[in-house]
C-alpha cells in the first residue's frame, strides 16, 4: 500500500459504546481512487469504523472515540474541519436506501441547496449526478415523482446520486446491496466500479463474492480489531492468518 | 373443531365490541341531531341571546369558543412543539430528562379543574389579568401543553433515524436535518395530536369557569381583557342552571350540536392539511 497515495486513514483508533469497547487499536489506510472492502462477521465493528470517518457517531451521546482519523493528512475531528464539512467531503450510502420523502429532483437538490451551490448550476449537477449513477434513463421523464415510489435498487442508486452530486472525495458504503435483489446488486456493483476513477470508495460488505468482484484492497476485521489487510486477491487466495482463511472460506461468519 | 370454535368466539367478541362502540357513537349523534337540529337556524348562530336566554342565538358563545381555542393553540402549539423537539432530538437521556418526561406525563393526568384553580391564582390574580378571555386562553394553553408535547414527541419518534442520517450525510447541520426532513415527515402525526388536544380544550368547562367565562355578556364578544361566553359553559348553564329548563332544552341541544360542528370543522381542516401533505410525498 505504500507506493499509493493514501486518501483516508485511521491510526490507533479506539471506540467505546458506553463501557463496551467496539474498536481496538485500529489502524487502517485507504488508497486514493481505489475500492477497499471491509469484511468480517456481524458485530466486528466494520460499520462502526466506517461511521467514524464521516462523524456519524457525533449523534450518539455515549460514544467515546480515541485516535486519529485523517483525510489527506487533515484531522477529521480535532482540526479546523466542521462535522458538516467532513460529511460534505466524505459522502455516505447507507445499508437501507434512505431517500428523503420528497421528489427525485428534490432529493439531490437538497444537498446542493444546503451547501450553498448557486441555483443556476443545480439543474446541470442534478442531471449529471443522475447520469453518473446510471439512473437517469429510468427517471428522466418524471423527476417530480416521489422518490419513495422507486424500486429498492433505484432508490439506492438515487442515494448514490445524492452523494456524488456533492463531489465528495470519498464515498463510504455501508452494505449498500444487502437489501437488494441480485439484478439491482449487479447494477450497483457496476456503478461502484465506474465511480472508482473519480472517488475513493470504502465499502462494508457481508458478501465475499461482492468483495472479490469490486474491491482492490480488503480489510478483514474480527471482534473490533483488524486482523489482516491487503490486496483482495491476497486476502482471499493466500491469507496470512488462520482466522482470515477460515472466514473467507466460510467456516464461520 | 375446537380451534374453529375459539376462532368464532374471538371474532365474535371483537365484532360485538366494535358494534357496541359504534352503537353508542351513533346514538349520541342521533340524539344530538334529532333534538338540536330544529333549533339550528341562521338566526341561532348569528345573533345574541335575548329574553333571558329563552330566545335569540348563541353568536357570542361561538365567537368566544373559537377565539379561546385560537389563543390556546397560539400558546400551546409553539411551546409544546419546541419542547418536544428539544426532548426528542437534542436532550441527552439521563435522570433529569426522565424526570421531565415523567412530569409531563403526570401533568397530562391532572384534573382540568386544578388547572382552572391554577389559572385563577396565576393569570387572574397574580398577573392581574382579571377574569378575561386571555386568562382563560392561557389556562387552557397550559392544560393543552402536556398533550401537545406527548403527541409531538410520539410523532417525532416515529421518524426513523436513517432519515436524520440521510440529511446529515449530505452536510446538513442537526438543525437543518430537523427543519427540512424530520419535521415535514412528522407533520401529519403532530397535526393529529394538535387537533385532538384542541378539540378537547374547546369542550372544556372547568378551567374557564374561574378564569373568565360568563353566562351572559351584553357587550360585543372578542375582547381579550373581558369576560366572554363559551359554548360548553353555555350548554352547562342552559341544561342545569336556568330557571326555565324545559323551555331552553332545545336551545341547549342546539348549542351542543354547534359545539360538535365546531370541533368537527377543526378535525376536517386537519384532515385536509394531512391530505395535501400526503399528495406531495
Amino acid at each position: 500500500m505504500n507506493e499509493e497515495q493514501i486518501k483516508l486513514a485511521a491510526t490507533a483508533a479506539n471506540l467505546w459504546f458506553g463501557r463496551k469497547q467496539v474498536l481496538k487499536n485500529v489502524s487502517v489506510a485507504f488508497p486514493k481512487n481505489k475500492i477497499t472492502a471491509l469484511i468480517g462477521p456481524s458485530g466486528c465493528g466494520k460499520s462502526t469504523l466506517l461511521r467514524c470517518f464521516n462523524r456519524m457517531h457525533d449523534l450518539s451521546n455515549d460514544v467515546t472515540i480515541e485516535g486519529k482519523f485523517l483525510l489527506e493528512g487533515e484531522d477529521l475531528y480535532k482540526g479546523s474541519l466542521s462535522a458538516t464539512e467532513v460529511r460534505r467531503r466524505i459522502g455516505m450510502v447507507f445499508q437501507q436506501a434512505n431517500p428523503f420523502p420528497k421528489s427525485i429532483y428534490e432529493n439531490i437538490n437538497y444537498g446542493l441547496k444546503i451547501n450553498d451551490i448557486p441555483k443556476e448550476e443545480r439543474q446541470e449537477i442534478i442531471e449529471h449526478a443522475l447520469k453518473e449513477s446510471y439512473i437517469w434513463d429510468e427517471v428522466k421523464d418524471d423527476l417530480q415523482k416521489p422518490a419513495t415510489r422507486l424500486s429498492g435498487g433505484q432508490q439506492q442508486r438515487l442515494c448514490i446520486a445524492r452523494a456524488v452530486a456533492l463531489r465528495p472525495e470519498v464515498i463510504l458504503m455501508d452494505e449498500p446491496c444487502s437489501a437488494l435483489d441480485p439484478i439491482s446488486t449487479s447494477k450497483i456493483e457496476e456503478l461502484i466500479l465506474k465511480l472508482k476513477k473519480d472517488y475513493t470508495i470504502v465499502i462494508v460488505t457481508h458478501n465475499m463474492q461482492q468483495a472479490q468482484r469490486v474491491a482492490d484492497q480488503t480489510v478483514f476485521m474480527y471482534l473490533g480489531e483488524i486482523i489482516e489487510a491487503g490486496d483482495t486477491s491476497q486476502i482471499f487466495d493466500e491469507p496470512g492468518m488462520e482466522l482470515t482463511k477460515n472466514y473467507v472460506q466460510g467456516h464461520f461468519g | 373443531m375446537n380451534k374453529k370454535i375459539t376462532a368464532i368466539i374471538e371474532w365474535g367478541t371483537l365484532l360485538v365490541s366494535t358494534g357496541l362502540v359504534c352503537f353508542f357513537l351513533i346514538a349520541i349523534l342521533w340524539d344530538l341531531i334529532s333534538k338540536g337540529a330544529p333549533s339550528l337556524s341562521w338566526q341561532f348562530i348569528s345573533t345574541s341571546p335575548t329574553n333571558g336566554m329563552t330566545k335569540g342565538g348563541i353568536l357570542p358563545a361561538i365567537i368566544g369558543t373559537i377565539l379561546l381555542t385560537l389563543i390556546t393553540a397560539l400558546v400551546a402549539a409553539p411551546f409544546g412543539i419546541c419542547c418536544a423537539i428539544y426532548l426528542n432530538e437534542y436532550a441527552v437521556d439521563n435522570w433529569l430528562t426522565r424526570i421531565i418526561r415523567a412530569s409531563i406525563r403526570n401533568l397530562a393526568g391532572v384534573p382540568s379543574i386544578i388547572y382552572g384553580l391554577f389559572g385563577l391564582a396565576l393569570f387572574v390574580q397574580g398577573l392581574q389579568m382579571g377574569t378575561s378571555l386571555l386568562a382563560a386562553g392561557l389556562t387552557l394553553g397550559l392544560l393543552s401543553l402536556p398533550y401537545i408535547i406527548i403527541t409531538t414527541e410520539e410523532a417525532l419518534r416515529r421518524i426513523p433515524n436513517r432519515m436524520r442520517e440521510a440529511a446529515l450525510a449530505v452536510g446538513a447541520t442537526k438543525f437543518e436535518s430537523i427543519r427540512d426532513v424530520v419535521l415535514p415527515s412528522a407533520i401529519p402525526g403532530m397535526l393529529t395530536g394538535l387537533v385532538l388536544t384542541l378539540s378537547r380544550a374547546a369542550g372544556e368547562t372547568a378551567p374557564i369557569l374561574f378564569t373568565g367565562v360568563a353566562f351572559y355578556i351584553n357587550k360585543p364578544a372578542g375582547y381579550l381583557n373581558q369576560e366572554f361566553m363559551a359554548l360548553p359553559y353555555h350548554l352547562y348553564m342552559l341544561s342545569t342552571q336556568h330557571q326555565a329548563i324545559e323551555q331552553v332544552r332545545p336551545l341547549a341541544y342546539g348549542t351542543a350540536l354547534v359545539l360538535i360542528i365546531v370541533v368537527f370543522l377543526l378535525n376536517l381542516s386537519a384532515f385536509y392539511i394531512r391530505y395535501q401533505h400526503s399528495k406531495h410525498e
